[in-house]
């Protein structure tokens, strides 16, 4: 049977929506942390409270949860998009204060800063690279992370450090996982994809890392 | 950690486990089982992740 003439036609318009998917959620992806990193030193110079943390973590939450789907297949989506990564990029000043005061603590915070990225990179690169498909991750991950917030849960109240550098490590190894989870998804939907909603998940992931190796670098660059 | 950051911790951590406890059992259901080399392919880079990870903590 000969293959119908628009099939090809179809199959190139669907790789090129999968293209600028990829490439509308990694320039927002850019932007986002780039306008994060901006908050993160504002509140780094105002030398904010550690509640600050809390409280921007708590509201970036809520806008992820209950604002942002509402909004993501609109126009407004975008700002809402900058207002969590902005609100993450802020809470993050108290955190950044308290490693830079180490005697180590510009080198901790830099080599968190580049192995974040790296590790990103890596991953993203992998699953770009590979085209595997990780969907049958997606329980598993979200199960693992919930395990992992409970243990933080009980640590609260145990202030145990091995079971937190156990957390923190964990961590690492759950958001590892949710990056090539979303790359994949990116890979795989295509057009039906929503950048913005994937650029908040990739903005998690990479968040996530970087305090939980920040936590870890610290650790052995000797502050707990 | 002071104890009002105790309770804003506590309080922000049970609030995520209750959103995310039901999308986690949704997922459970709905995500396809994975094969033995997709897993391989998954615990590949995670491994080098695990790696460079340790590499990292030696450097500082």
């Amino acid at each position: 049977m000969a293959t119908p003439s628009y099939v090809p036609a179809r199959t190139t318009e669907s790789v090129l929506a999968t293209n600028k998917v990829i490439r509308n959620t990694y320039t927002l992806l850019s932007m986002t942390l780039l306008f994060s990193a901006v908050m993160a030193g504002v509140s780094t110079y105002l030398v904010m409270p550690p509640m600050t943390y809390l409280l921007s973590v708590g509201g970036a939450l809520v806008m992820v949860w209950f604002v942002l789907p509402k909004v993501a297949r609109s126009a407004n989506g975008i700002w809402v998009v900058f207002g969590i990564t902005g609100l993450l990029g802020f809470g993050l000043g108290p955190l950044l204060n308290m490693y830079l005061s180490l005697p180590n603590g510009p080198q901790i915070v830099g080599v968190a800063l580049a192995g974040t990225g790296a590790i990103f990179l890596g991953l993203s690169g992998y699953a770009l690279t590979t085209r595997k498909d990780f969907s049958f991750l997606g329980g598993f991950l979200l199960t693992g992370f919930i395990v992992v917030l409970l243990a933080a849960l009980a640590n609260i109240f145990l202030a145990i450090p091995a079971l937190s550098l156990t957390i923190s490590a964990v961590v690492i190894l759950i958001m590892s996982g949710f990056i090539l989870y979303d790359t994949s998804r990116m890979v795989r939907e295509g057009e039906t994809a929503n950048y913005l909603l994937m650029t908040v998940s990739l903005y998690l992931s990479i968040f996530n890392i970087f305090i939980s190796l920040l936590h870890l670098l610290g650790f052995a660059g000797g502050d707990d | 950690m002071d104890l009002w950051m105790k309770i804003g911790s506590a309080v922000l951590l049970v609030t995520m486990l209750v959103v995310l406890i039901p999308r986690a059992r949704q997922m459970m259901t709905q995500s396809p089982k994975g094969t033995t080399s997709q897993w391989v392919s998954f615990l590949i880079p995670v491994g080098v992740v695990v790696l460079f990870v340790l590499l990292l903590m030696q450097l500082v």
